[in-house]
């Protein structure tokens, strides 16, 4: 427990507290729960334990992609329509900073050392890498057409894009800030994330309906899952988000407009449930603990939690117009 | 019948082309990106296609907003694509050409086909209207080859003069009825008054709002033909005597609840609008348009083509650009997704049911077998947004949803046999 703020006490000082600051304020052990609002033009923050709206935070036009800094203290949205990275400070819940994109970005990474972040820039084709605090241009990156996947491995050396409207999955070698390699996956891949063992990365194609699964030492395809839920057409199967569970034993992969969330083993690869959730779910999130796997519902605009264990919806939450993107600050 | 692309395949690609025509994305090894998009490296593997189209007189629009002419019209669209095959596959080992073959306004469209087909071009994106097209199609050279519909939207192309070797991407006029009929339904909007132009299109086009009222339950309470010719769209006061006629083609219909325009030839449609006798909206050609595509369209990323479009041709992008980027678009999956080296193996990729062509529209599309007609979403749009997208909630199909829009297979009267 290390950000405070006038909201959320620290825990011993909440201990110190009598009755009437703990009605005020929601246990301190919650996290919060950043969602970008692409309609609204906000972020809503949810608190994780009362999933109670703490704040609304105005942004720039369209935001999308948000990410949270390894700290905690800084939250990143990409605000499109603004060609611009909003920086909201945690503990003021305000936009108190801006970052230089370049064109349209999307969506973003942050190394794990919270010091570079990592760009696509949707229009442009490209990369953009910048020093996360100066906002200084470290690099631009040509890639594929519409890049918007981005994830930095593990070990921090890699960075894994996809270009949606090629088709394509770019490695990023963090030192020399250039390209790798790149390998041809399903149509129109949205999103990548690495296993916890930094071994592989899965991308989602969204027209492909597929995910692939890409073994990071030798840049090839090493599987490629699909998807079928009972009397659902196999054209709305739109796999976009992929979170792993805490102990990578499991992916979660977003399927759109079907409406629901796959779970796939990671050994086996296969598909062992789909979950309910709201209309059009794209972007998710787990809980710090791993216990609670959050999935942004764009049409419903709304929030589902799902129990990571039981792998059952528990409780909706609204929050803005068209939410897209979430991020979770412990 | 067999016939080469005419392609150089590297010696590091061969092993892989033993999966050509796999429907399913086969496995691709991993390449360094190249240094530069531009230049072709021995290793890359080339596909040549042809743009073939023609410069027809048109009428133009009547909205001073427009362009009288577009002379890229398409065609830009189809370099679009190009150069999008080209920035992936600057990372794959693999190279498109175009080919552009405009034919002049008074040219021979079937000299110039025989011409690409001799060249070895077998992979044609024809922007042609339909009696050119099927010119085209039944030239004894042709036979085997592919081409890609992406101007002509005639129904009869779908049906009885249907063309083993035509892909339609554009959606034939049937869909574009079909898939306003469906929304107008939706909103309850089901009596229609009927306003066509003189010319046969316009015709065609009111037979196909008349079948779709009897697909679905709507009722044509009038239908009434627009019988002055077209003048200059630019004339000194020309208002007057358009706000004086309007009425009089209107008046004295029973109630109705749109006035559903045919006016392919730009001669009056855009002029009902807010001058009707009766305080109606107005669908079909003009007011809301069933298209498959729109300028002002945005979702499912769709900004991005516009965007591009802009940068490459300066203009705003039309339903023809958007056909040919997608053709390019279809030829560039077969040969990168679908690992396809030959014409046949393209064909077997694209008339696959497991294609899933991206074209914006949210979901992959594919042909159907039935009439080669593309499977596809179609937009609603009034000039400024996007009103809706059909298929509507609740027209579902046992197969496919979009094939509650033009010709479904137990209507289709297409015969494939040779």
């Amino acid at each position: 427990m290390k950000t405070v703020n006038h909201h959320r006490p620290h825990a011993r000082v909440a201990a110190m507290s009598l009755l009437l600051l703990m009605l005020a304020a929601p246990p301190a052990w919650s996290a919060m729960l950043f969602v970008t609002n692409e309609r609204g033009n906000t972020v809503t923050v949810l608190d994780s334990t009362t999933l109670k709206t703490i704040k609304t935070i105005p942004t720039g036009q369209r935001p999308r992609g948000i990410v949270a800094g390894p700290q905690g203290k800084w939250v990143y949205v990409c605000v499109g329509d603004s060609n611009r990275i909003d920086v909201i400070d945690v503990a003021k819940l305000a936009v108190t900073r801006q970052l230089p994109s370049g064109a349209d970005p999307e969506l973003l990474a942050v190394s794990n050392d919270g010091g570079r972040v990592y760009i696509a820039n949707e229009d442009n084709a490209q990369v953009t890498v910048l020093d996360s605090m100066t906002g200084k241009l470290l690099a631009e990156i040509p890639v594929g057409s519409e890049p918007e996947g981005m994830r930095v491995s593990p070990n921090n050396q890699i960075t894994a894009a996809t270009s949606e409207g090629s088709s394509l999955v770019h490695f990023i070698d963090n030192k020399t800030l250039k390209l790798d390699a790149t390998v041809l996956v399903g149509a129109r891949p949205r999103v990548v994330t690495f296993t916890p063992d930094g071994r592989y990365v899965w991308a989602s194609s969204e027209v492909g309906g597929t995910v692939s699964v890409i073994d990071v030492g030798t840049h090839q395809v090493v599987q490629t899952i699909s998807f079928a839920i009972p009397g659902m057409r196999a054209e709305f199967i739109q796999p976009v988000d992929i979170t792993m569970s805490k102990d990578g034993s499991q992916a979660f992969v977003a399927l759109g407009p079907a409406n629901h969330v796959a779970v796939v083993n990671t050994k086996t690869y296969k598909v062992s449930d789909y979950i309910v959730v709201g209309q059009r779910p794209w972007h998710m999130a787990l809980s710090t603990d791993g216990s609670k796997l959050y999935v942004v519902n764009g049409f419903t605009n709304d929030v589902t939690v799902v129990d990571a264990t039981s792998l059952k919806p528990e409780v909706s939450v609204n929050v803005g117009r068209l939410p897209w993107g979430i991020a979770v600050v412990p | 019948m067999r016939r080469g692309i005419a392609t150089v395949v590297a010696a590091v690609l061969a092993s892989t082309l033993a999966a050509a025509g796999s429907a399913t994305p086969a496995r691709k090894p991993a390449s360094k990106p190249s240094a530069s998009a531009s230049a072709a490296k021995s290793s890359d593997v080339v596909t040549h296609y042809a743009y073939l189209g023609k410069a027809y007189r048109e009428p133009a629009p009547l909205s001073l907003l427009k362009p009288a002419v577009i002379p890229d019209e398409g065609l830009a669209g189809v370099r679009l694509g190009t150069n999008d095959n080209n920035l992936a596959g600057q990372f794959l080992g693999l190279k498109f050409v175009l080919d552009e073959t405009m034919v002049p306004e008074d040219g021979d469209v079937v000299a110039a086909a025989k011409k690409l087909l001799a060249s070895g071009q077998h992979l044609v994106i024809a922007d042609l209207n339909a009696p050119d097209l099927l010119a085209v199609a039944d030239l004894p050279e042709a036979k085997g080859a592919i081409i890609l519909n992406i101007r002509a939207r005639d129904d009869v192309l779908r049906q009885t003069q249907c063309r083993p070797d035509v892909f339609h991407l554009i959606p034939s006029d049937a869909m574009l009825t079909d898939a306003l009929a469906q929304y107008l339904v939706w909103k309850k909007w089901t009596r229609w008054f009927l306003v066509r132009g003189q010319h046969p299109a316009d015709v065609e086009y009111a037979n196909d709002i008349t079948r779709s009222a009897k697909l679905y339950g709507a009722k044509i309470v009038a239908e009434r033909a627009y019988e002055l010719q077209t003048g200059a769209r630019r004339v000194d006061t020309g208002y007057q005597e358009i706000q004086t006629q309007m009425p009089m083609l209107t008046r004295g219909v029973p109630d109705y609840d749109v006035a559903f325009v045919a006016d392919e030839t730009n001669s009056f449609g855009l002029y009902l609008q807010y001058r009707t006798t009766d305080p109606r909206p107005v669908v079909g050609t003009d007011g809301l348009e069933a298209t498959a595509w729109g300028a002002a369209y945005e979702s499912y990323a769709a900004e991005t083509l516009h965007d591009d479009f802009l940068k490459l041709a300066n203009r705003e992008i039309t339903v023809r650009d958007y056909e040919g980027w997608l053709a390019a678009s279809l030829l560039d999956m077969a040969v990168k997704q679908g690992n396809a080296r030959t014409v046949d193996a393209i064909r077997k990729y694209i008339s696959s049911d497991d294609l899933k062509l991206a074209g914006y529209k949210g979901e992959g599309m594919n042909f159907r077998a039935w009439d080669n007609q593309l499977r596809q979403p179609i937009l609603l749009m009034d000039q400024l947004s996007l009103v809706s997208i059909s298929p509507q909630p609740g027209f579902l199909h046992p197969v496919y949803d979009t094939d509650t829009l033009g010709f479904d297979q137990p209507q289709s009267l297409c015969k494939f046999s040779k």
